[in-house]
């Protein structure tokens, strides 16, 4: 019986070790997508979430105007990354509440004159869910998960097959009237990965939005949703978002 | 706004998917029905509708190379589909569509297509000249053994593929129906019932049209029609309606009994919005009344009256199924996810997605089925051997 080279098996097994690191290395890159090439920011340090305070939200509209202007977003009515929403609750009738969003809420609200009834605003976007239903519908992958937890769409891949959209429980999804493809709210990664702060919690005056990252354990949001009763829309979905929502009311969809 | 009744969320006011993609379940299900009556024949040996047998593979050859086309006009970028087959994101229920289209087209439909028909071919070849003997060639793949044993053969090889076809018609259809029924945001599509419900429909849509067009063709030849035939293709006809119609029905009493909490925006939708497509269409003109003219079809028994039952029947069958490809399609995008609303899909005629190239898309399988019949008649002719079946 012809005794085993050891040279020629370490060499083998040498090779073979570093072409499977390359593979994977070479899988962790196409499974992740593309993230943004930002100098000095590592995608895989950060896990972003986003809390929604609604008992601070006075329904002006600032965020979805500083998103549009931020984002080249279509000032044509039916497409928002983010919009407002205000709730109007008649205690004897809780189920059947009266819902708005006039033009998203870009211009405000009109005055409320209705008596005796519960009212709040639920500023509404992309829920940047872990287990994103639009992620796993996009038949050419697309839409994708960034490292850090953005879900991003690329737009020289999209089909513009609308799939992703029917399969958003929360209609945060469109398409971009000019390019044809599914557009939606990037978390404004080419701000955040630069360490500047969505434009839609820069511009709130009350502080109703905060970006956190939950990677991080000196970020404010960790003691935040210790001390707070948070929620998340639609748990049922079983689609594990990451923007929290503090004094939800539950007949919020 | 006035097209939105209660609350949807702003970016659902505008319908994502349009009638182009009515189109696209009611076109596969005539397909994957024709190929069932096909396999009907040649698998379990139901004789009776032998005369069906070829028209029933050109009817769902044409209708399946028309079937992309809805899909590819409703795109944002169609240049890109192609970025499917290359790059498919495995966890989409989507990026199957073009595997599975092409299995069936390629590996079912035109290898048992080019096996039944190859000696004719041989023999079209062989007394042409010309271009058409080049084509007719091609078509051969320059091979003319037509001896007993290679159509023994063939004969086999078609056998197994038509085998291999029954559950590849199922998959197709079922797939479709699985696009739907697996978009968990969506409790109108959202069922496992519906690759089921699409089957059988399917089915049912499919038999119909190669028994219209049997009925179509006959007159238009001025030839007999086999009234055993047509009388056996209504027969399981029904027995599929009956299948499908329970399978409806089971799935809306699980919705009403189970009435969880999309069911009141969704039965306000059904009493409203969807009644006429719905209730009146799909339900009434489009399943009860043909279930009720097949089942008593039998007790006419002069024969030209006979068909004439079966040909309206048939036709309301068509509705019906149209109705509720429609219903599911359209009505899934009509009412919003928050259930606090609805919209309204307006139909616009001379769009890239309107009624127009709708009803081309419609018309264009059967200018392709009258070319198919033209090049590869599915009747014995004058001139050619009878069919080996």
């Amino acid at each position: 019986m012809p005794v085993p080279d050891r040279r020629a098996f370490l060499l083998q097994t040498g090779k073979l070790l570093v072409l499977t690191a390359s593979a994977a290395a070479a899988w962790d890159y196409v499974a992740a997508g593309q993230p943004e090439n930002a100098p000095g920011y590592d995608a895989t340090a950060h896990w972003w979430a986003m809390i929604i305070d609604v008992e601070q939200c006075i329904g002006c509209g600032r965020c979805v105007q500083a998103c549009k202007a931020e984002n080249g977003v279509s000032t044509e009515p039916y497409y928002f990354r983010t919009w407002v929403e205000r709730y109007e609750i008649d205690p004897s009738d809780p189920d059947h509440p009266r819902v708005e969003s006039p033009n998203g809420g870009y211009d405000g609200f009109p005055e409320n004159t209705r008596a005796g009834v519960k009212t709040f605003f639920v500023p509404k976007l992309c829920n940047h869910c872990a287990d994103s239903p639009c992620v796993q519908v996009c038949p050419v992958g697309a839409t994708f998960q960034t490292p850090d937890g953005v879900v991003l769409v690329d737009k020289e891949y999209c089909l513009g097959c609308r799939y992703c959209i029917q399969a958003c429980p929360y209609g945060c999804r469109f398409i971009d009237p000019e390019t044809h493809t599914a557009d939606k709210c990037t978390l404004c990664y080419h701000r955040i990965t630069k360490g500047l702060q969505t434009a839609c919690v820069e511009v709130c005056p009350t502080g109703a939005r905060y970006l956190g990252d939950l990677k991080n354990p000196a970020d404010p949001i960790h003691e935040f949703l210790r001390t707070h009763m948070v929620q998340v829309l639609k748990p049922q979905m079983a689609t594990h978002p990451k923007t929290f929502y503090n004094a939800l009311d539950g007949v919020v969809r | 706004m006035d097209r939105v009744q209660g609350f949807m969320y702003p970016n659902e006011i505008e319908l994502q998917w349009s009638i182009l993609i009515v189109l696209y379940p009611f076109i596969t299900g005539l397909v994957a029905g024709a190929f069932i009556l096909a396999s009907l024949e040649r698998v379990f040996n139901v004789q009776a509708v032998k005369p069906t047998y070829r028209l029933s593979l050109l009817t769902a050859l044409a209708f399946m190379l028309v079937a992309p086309l809805p899909l590819q006009l409703h795109l944002g970028h169609p240049e890109r589909s192609f970025e499917m087959y290359l790059t498919p994101h495995t966890t989409s229920a989507m990026a199957m569509f073009g595997f599975v289209y092409l299995w069936y087209l390629m590996v079912v439909l035109v290898v048992e297509i080019w096996l039944e028909y190859r000696r004719e071919i041989v023999s079209a070849w062989q007394s042409a000249s010309g271009a058409k003997r080049l084509a007719f060639g091609a078509l051969a793949l320059w091979s003319s053994n037509t001896s007993a044993e290679a159509l023994r053969v063939d004969d086999r090889v078609g056998r197994l593929v038509t085998i291999i076809g029954i559950p590849s018609a199922f998959l197709l259809h079922g797939y479709v129906g699985f696009i739907f029924g697996s978009v968990k945001a969506n409790p109108w599509w959202s069922t496992p019932m519906m690759p089921v419900v699409f089957l059988f429909s399917a089915i049912v849509s499919g038999v119909v049209l190669v028994m219209l067009m049997y009925m179509a063709m006959t007159a238009y030849r001025k030839v007999p029609v086999d009234m055993v035939c047509l009388d056996t293709i209504a027969r399981y006809l029904l027995y599929a309606f009956l299948i499908d119609f329970s399978l409806e029905l089971l799935d809306l009493a699980h919705r009403i009994y189970e009435a969880d909490e999309s069911f009141k925006t969704l039965d306000f939708m059904v009493h409203t919005r969807l009644f006429l497509s719905q209730i009146v269409l799909q339900i009434v003109v489009g399943t009860l009344v043909p279930i009720v003219l097949l089942a008593s079809a039998h007790l006419v028994q002069n024969a030209a009256l006979r068909r004439l039952v079966y040909g309206l029947a048939g036709v309301l069958t068509l509705i019906g199924i149209f109705a509720m490809r429609w219903n599911v399609v359209i009505g899934g995008q009509l009412f919003s996810k928050s259930f606090l609303g609805y919209t309204t899909y307006k139909l616009q005629f001379a769009t890239r997605e309107g009624l127009g190239v709708s009803l081309l898309l419609l018309i264009l399988p059967f200018v392709l089925l009258a070319g198919l019949v033209r090049i590869l008649p599915p009747w014995p002719a004058a001139t050619a051997p009878a069919t080996k079946h």
